[in-house]
């Protein structure tokens, strides 16, 4: 794409007087109403999010399984029909080609959802892979796509289920199911990517505003706001969640992002990456992800900022952020190994000066 | 957007009000609104010395850091305090109690600034 694409909800963010930014190729809402107002939405009551910029790939076929499991880091053959996992594209060293969400539709269906920025990328890794029996279909600007997140989002999606005659019995976590919504038939998956309850909607191009305009509707006695990339990337950081191109890339391995969860070295199956990822298994990581936690009345960590152990620098931050739900800044950091460990003091470095932040889980809020 | 007429502007979004021994320094309306969210301002140090169109001042709001720069060169007389502890009086009043820093100004008479009229033909519309 050389152009920068426009989302099938770009009316609706027209009629709402978002304030709109390029991002990875596409023309997006950053904000609505603000930030901050968006993010305590969504963390109290639920917000919605366009995220049509995310790649919709469908694996289709009787060799999608067998072709995904030699190419992800995860292991597709635990998935039954209807549950969905988190998982890596690796280049050969390991690194993050993508960070995606793969769901089994049925045995011959897998819907990827991957990032916008890596979309391109992905779909011509997968299609030049020779893989037998397997077409790779979704080019980005073919589908749409939103993520109603936060705790009222089970009521109001159940209450626009019901009035579809549908059964309000929403899929359990990771799982993804079709729904009747609006008088459309859509995907819908117990995902996100803001550390609250919710789901994301995946639809075609021409039925994306009919929901997104419904669910706005259904949702407004409930508090429910339109949210932008804004709060989208401070909700994400707040739930520890990496962002691919800061968090993530090719020279970064899923281990040293303390992503060792969601990769599956007890299959036989060969993938990508694979011997390096068991070689940092066996021998340990030169690198490694940790949270760091700020100081309110502190100036807020950032990307690149270097970090500091007394006057070694140990690191840098990946991303950082003022947190609006803790009132101080927080970051991801790919620190050198042996990495302190959390409750540690360390200092990273802005205009010339000091920041003290202490070391802390990834994960700055509590789980649900 | 709110652009008062009794002020000087600078291209880079600072506004400038002339004042008997000194001049007070803020962001404009404008400014505040695409920032949004203001969080955290560092404000240049007491005596400090500074040129017009120096970077001098940091407003960080929770997407980003934002360089101020002296509309005037001069010497800082006066930092506002009051947003050490509420950073958010840049996005509510910023004409007014959001005000940065107050400087003495090298030349009697500041150059290079934009009149109300002007500042406001720069801003989309």
């Amino acid at each position: 794409m050389s152009a920068i694409a426009s989302s099938p909800l770009a009316p609706c963010h027209k009629t709402l007087g978002a304030r709109m930014i390029p991002f990875a190729g596409w023309n997006l809402p950053v904000e609505y109403s603000g930030l901050l107002a968006e993010h305590k939405a969504t963390r109290q009551a639920a917000g919605l999010f366009d995220i049509s910029h995310m790649g919709q790939i469908h694996a289709l076929g009787k060799g999608a399984l067998p072709a995904l499991e030699s190419l992800l880091a995860n292991d597709p053959a635990k998935l039954r029909d209807g549950e969905g996992q988190y998982t890596f594209l690796l280049n050969r060293c390991g690194g993050v080609i993508d960070d995606l969400f793969l769901y089994r539709l049925n045995s011959e269906d897998f819907l990827l959802v991957v990032n916008a920025s890596r979309h391109a990328e992905d779909l011509q890794v997968l299609k030049t892979s020779g893989c037998k029996d397997v077409a790779f279909q979704g080019a980005p600007g073919n589908a749409a796509g939103m993520a109603l997140q936060g705790p009222k989002s089970t009521d109001i999606l159940s209450r626009m289920l019901q009035a579809d005659g549908t059964d309000p019995v929403l899929p359990g976590r990771n799982r993804i199911a079709k729904y009747r919504i609006a008088g459309h038939q859509v995907l819908v998956a117990a995902t996100g990517y803001t550390g609250e309850d919710g789901f994301e909607i995946f639809t075609d191009l021409s039925t994306g505003p009919v929901i997104w305009n419904a669910i706005l509707e259904a949702g407004k006695t409930d508090g429910l706001l339109p949210c932008g990339l804004g709060s989208r990337d401070s909700l994400r950081l707040e739930a520890g969640y990496p962002l691919n191109g800061q968090d993530l890339s090719p020279e970064i391995t899923p281990i040293e992002a303390g992503l060792g969860f969601f990769v599956d070295l007890n299959r036989p199956r060969p993938f990508p990456g694979r011997s390096a990822l068991e070689e940092q298994k066996k021998n340990g990581t030169q690198r490694v992800c940790v949270g760091l936690m700020g100081q309110p009345g502190q100036p807020p960590p950032r990307h690149d900022y270097p970090v500091f152990q007394g006057e070694r620098k140990i690191g840098v931050i990946t991303s950082g952020v003022p947190s609006p739900t803790l009132g101080h800044g927080i970051a991801l950091a790919l620190i050198t190994t042996p990495a302190p460990s959390c409750g540690q003091d360390l200092e990273f470095e802005v205009r010339g000066r000091r920041v003290p932040v202490k070391v802390s889980p990834r994960r700055f809020i509590p789980k649900k | 957007m709110n652009t008062p007429s009794d002020l000087l502007y600078a291209k880079s979004h600072e506004w400038l009000r002339l004042e008997k021994d000194a001049a007070t320094v803020g962001i404009t309306d404008h400014a505040q609104s695409e920032l949004s969210d203001v969080v955290y301002v560092e404000l240049p140090k007491l005596g400090r010395k500074v040129t017009a169109g120096e970077a001098i001042a940091t407003v960080e709001s929770v997407k980003a850091a934002s360089d101020i720069y002296a509309p005037v060169g001069g010497e800082i007389v006066e930092a506002n305090a009051a947003l050490t502890s509420d950073p958010g009086l840049v996005n509510r009043e910023p004409y007014g109690q959001g005000w940065l820093f107050r400087v003495k100004p090298d030349q009697p008479k500041p150059a290079g600034l934009l009149s109300p009229a002007d500042y406001a033909a720069t801003l989309p519309h």
